[in-house]
């Protein structure tokens, strides 16, 4: 699972979610604690008397930023320069990587703190680092214990939010020797802060992602909980931030929108613990910004997608989907997991992340908690009919699609199937209605036929209007 | 053709019909009283509030603190075990138990603390330390995000955080845990004084 | 007023009494309803798939024989929402425009055209928990969802408290989808039935002894979960309701 987000293998979230719905403890605690998210969230929203006016702000700022994008980033390049900041371009991944692994290796660094980056996840980072002889050592507590269990993050906010605590006991204690039979958060978490502590003392350099980045005054603004990323900023000698281009906005007074709304709608908390603006340089310290297109730039061209660009990455469409509270993160196979996954993994690889458009009952709610009100679901809905046309679906189910269509558009042919469907099944032994390869019966019964159709009540009560 | 430029290019071949900015208020019309709305936000964010100590902050230290070796100070109101100025190295703050340091304003709406390299003296002083200690004239809180963001301090400092509560984390079974990688507690005493940043420092 | 009834393949073939339930109740309101006889569906199975251009005979069929008509109803929102948002396989002519446009859910029909809270021949003395379909809540615009900070609102409530006997209980989680998505339900089979089994456990633990909606296509859903369960739960369109049912 973990090694394949970085391959063409197609991912199959049926078989994922069968896998993780038959594990009852692990699946029951995920869906609670998730839709307990929601419901925080809920909770500071209904507080708010102006939080719809501020979700309409917050996207058409957005919006602007993004129509203007190309401006801002140069305005943004302008003043971090001259704040003292060496800002780099990276056209993709690979070149990212590349940036990140020169700067380091010029300066004989060889441990890198980091903070929770899902563009770093994105560019796949750390095995590229770790391949050229480096530690990086992922300090927040959620994504530590998916680095040390070789696993991707399930959730964009709460990287392990699919695991136990018995898992993170298991995992700690073959890792960094944690008592096995002590499950105990509180514990868990103190001997994670013990192990991390020293690489913050010890790392040649640190590096954050950035929630937001300030045109105005070439800022980049990390919004944390744990306290690592201010320590990652400012303990180790030199700083780099990994920046996707979509984070920009144009000056300091829009953070009051995005700000008050970001924690809100992830945790339902009304801030994070730590709100951090790294502008320049300490005395003495060194910075350098990375600006990440890996695909942006194609994004923003889609006419029916760019819209997904103004994500902010809160998490609350994951938190509120009832499709991914009971298949788990790690059934997406991406980087990105949830509906905010459906619509942004395809712009990557189209066939790979085929079926994930699927995966979804486009219910809407994802859309409705968005803070920048991105049309998620009908996002999924346009991303089905392209899986289509591009021939990315089952020739079963394209041709049974087919089938349908010319049997609905005929209704002669559609009187024959209809009043034949009932009288068909109910002549059916169940052992063949409710075999397993028969996907409606295997969990649930099938409705009982009736005795004449509708349209034949109609027909035999009624006096029909046209007669066929 | 740079990354830089081929990105810009096509950003700019988007073919992306320019959208308006739109202003932002300030929504702050029937707000309730800035200093009790601090203090409940800030419970709420795992903070704890103290009124100005009666007999002065070095007898309050000794008493909250009692088993604190090293207590770190970047105020003129206590000189502590250590006083920030003298610090070179933010690696060598590793075994500081207590951090004091005071704010340059507040925020009501959320609880949170606004300080500096000014302020901090060594930024990592409000990290690497088990405790910190923020004084706050009940003056300067302002009352919500969009006044905190119009103020020209964020466009000075060369780093500055909004920080609400102690570190925090509920990674695992969703179990809140005050005290993750940063500080374990944050307390904040209502003291009145002038903004006196210890700057010239390393930041 | 003249009204032309849609009746849904799904509720043609398998729930012939709540097109017969909307019929009557149609009727019992004062309009006169026609059923144009050459109908099918609307085509939104095939766009749901992705399939949309399979859905154009499907859609032109339907612009056909509902065209002369300045009301179209239908006890179905899943189809009504496909119609409104999504019916754009066929062309878009004057005629297609004119279908779009005219075409109601019943319960908007009843609350927001007819304007009728009141069924005095109606009465159902149960305990019910009322499902709003996601399509009907989020797109046509029901109810207030809970997840947004709005004034909150709700028409089938408004019929239903016209009825007398009825009381209603709520599950925790009041507008969670059931999980019945259309193909979702069979392409997404695990994630389908476990959302339909937490969607029937939540609303038998908060006391209902039937399940009321204005999707039958959810009702389908939950009563196979139900039944599958061994739960004695029941499940009834809102047409039979306000139409007199009593059980």
């Amino acid at each position: 699972m973990a090694n394949d987000i970085f391959t063409d293998k197609k991912v199959d979230h049926v078989k994922g979610s069968r896998q993780f719905i038959a594990d009852e403890p692990h699946i029951a605690f995920h869906d609670k604690r998730l839709w307990t998210l929601r419901d925080l969230r809920d909770k500071e929203a209904h507080g708010i008397a102006e939080w719809e006016q501020l979700r309409e702000l917050a996207s058409a700022i957005k919006s602007h930023t993004l129509t203007h994008l190309a401006d801002y980033l140069e305005e943004f390049e302008r003043n971090a320069t001259a704040n003292g900041v060496t800002v780099h371009w990276a056209k993709d991944a690979a070149e990212h990587n590349r940036i990140v692994h020169e700067i380091l290796s010029a300066r004989g660094v060889d441990t890198l703190v980091k903070s929770k980056s899902m563009l770093t996840e994105e560019c796949n980072m750390r095995p590229y680092l770790q391949d050229r002889g480096m530690t990086v050592v992922e300090t927040d507590l959620g994504e530590r214990i998916q680095q040390l269990d070789d696993e991707p993050p399930s959730h964009i906010v709460v990287p392990a939010v699919h695991k136990l605590a018995k898992d993170v006991a298991e995992v700690f204690a073959e890792t960094i020797g944690t008592d096995r039979s002590n499950a105990d958060p509180h514990y868990l978490a103190e001997g994670m802060r013990q192990d991390t502590r020293p690489y913050f003392i010890k790392a040649g350099a640190g590096m954050t992602g950035c929630n937001f980045a300030v045109a105005e005054t070439g800022t980049v603004v990390t919004c944390t909980n744990e306290g690592n990323a201010d320590l990652s900023g400012n303990v180790p000698p030199l700083y780099i931030a990994s920046i996707g281009i979509e984070k920009l906005i144009p000056k300091m007074e829009h953070l009051g929108v995005f700000i008050r709304m970001l924690s809100r709608s992830a945790l339902g908390s009304p801030i994070t613990q730590y709100t951090s603006h790294f502008r320049a340089p300490r005395a003495g310290g060194e910075s350098h910004f990375i600006l990440v297109d890996n695909g942006r730039s194609e994004r923003l061209a889609m006419d029916d997608f760019w819209y997904s660009l103004k994500c902010i990455r809160c998490g609350a469409c994951m938190n509120t989907c009832p499709v991914y509270r009971r298949s788990g993160g790690l059934s997406y196979g991406g980087v990105y997991a949830g509906p905010i996954g459906a619509i942004i993994n395809p712009t990557f690889d189209l066939k790979k992340y085929s079926a994930l458009p699927f995966a979804s009952t486009l219910n809407g709610s994802c859309s409705n908690v968005c803070p920048v009100k991105i049309n998620i679901h009908e996002q999924i809905y346009k991303w089905r009919q392209i899986v289509v046309e591009q021939g990315q679906v089952s020739f079963v189910k394209k041709e049974s699609m087919k089938l349908a269509g010319k049997v609905l558009a005929d209704p002669k042919r559609y009187r024959a199937w209809s009043s034949g469907a009932g009288k068909a099944m109910a002549s059916l032994p169940r052992a063949f209605l409710y075999n397993p390869f028969n996907a409606w019966g295997k969990q649930r019964e099938l409705p009982e036929p009736p005795g004449q159709t509708f349209h034949q009540w109609y027909a035999a009560n009624r006096k029909p209007e046209q007669e066929t | 053709m740079s990354s830089r430029d081929e990105i810009l290019s096509r950003l700019r071949g988007a073919g992306r019909v320019p959208e308006a900015l739109p202003d932002v208020p300030l929504f702050d019309e029937n707000l309730p009283p800035a200093l009790d709305q601090f203090k409940t936000a800030l419970a709420r964010m795992g903070g704890q509030w103290v009124d100005a100590p009666a007999d002065g902050l070095d007898a309050w230290l000794a008493q909250r603190f009692a088993n604190a070796k090293v207590i770190c100070s970047a105020v003129p109101e206590t000189a502590g075990t250590l006083q920030v100025h003298t610090v070179t190295d933010p690696r060598s703050l590793e075994n500081v138990d207590v951090g004091i340091v005071r704010a340059r304003f507040a925020v009501a709406e959320t609880g949170s603390v606004w300080l500096s390299e000014a302020e901090y003296g060594v930024n990592a002083l409000g990290y690497l330390a088990q405790h910190l200690v923020v004084l706050l004239d009940p003056a300067v809180i302002l009352p919500n995000l969009h006044h905190a963001y119009r103020q020209a301090a964020f466009s000075q400092a060369r780093y500055c955080a909004l920080v609400t509560g102690p570190s925090a984390t509920a990674d695992i079974e969703g179990v809140l845990i005050r005290g993750a990688q940063g500080v374990r507690t944050l307390t904040v005493v209502g003291m009145r004084g002038d903004f006196l940043g210890v700057g010239g420092g390393v930041a | 007023m003249k009204v032309a009834l849609f009746i849904p393949c799904f509720i043609d073939a398998f729930f012939p009494e709540v097109g017969i339930a909307t019929l009557e109740l149609l009727e019992k309101t004062g309009c006169s309803v026609v059923y144009p006889f050459d109908q099918t569906c609307c085509g939104q199975p095939m766009g749901n798939s992705g399939c949309e251009a399979d859905a154009r005979g499907a859609e032109a069929l339907f612009v056909k024989n509902f065209a002369d008509y300045d009301y179209v109803v239908s006890p179905s929102g899943s189809c009504v929402h496909h119609v409104r948002d999504h019916f754009t396989a066929v062309e878009q002519d004057a005629a297609t425009r004119k279908v779009r446009a005219s075409t109601y859910e019943l319960v908007e029909f009843l609350h927001d055209v007819l304007k009728i809270t009141d069924f005095p021949w109606a009465e159902f003395p149960h305990k019910v928990g009322l499902h709003n379909s996601c399509g009907t809540l989020r797109r046509l615009g029901h109810a207030s969802p809970s997840e947004l900070n709005v004034a909150p609102w709700s028409k089938p409530l408004d019929l239903l408290r016209g009825v007398k006997g009825i009381e209603f209980v709520t599950p925790q989680r009041p507008d969670e989808c059931c999980g019945f998505g259309g193909t979702f339900c069979v392409t997404e089979e695990p994630v389908s039935a476990r959302m339909g089994y937490d969607k029937v456990r939540d609303h038998a633990g908060a006391g209902a002894e039937y399940i009321v909606s204005a999707d039958m296509s959810c009702l389908m859903h939950q009563k196979g979960c139900a039944e599958r369960l061994g739960m004695p739960l029941r499940f009834i369109h809102i047409a039979q309701i306000l139409n007199g049912a009593r059980h």
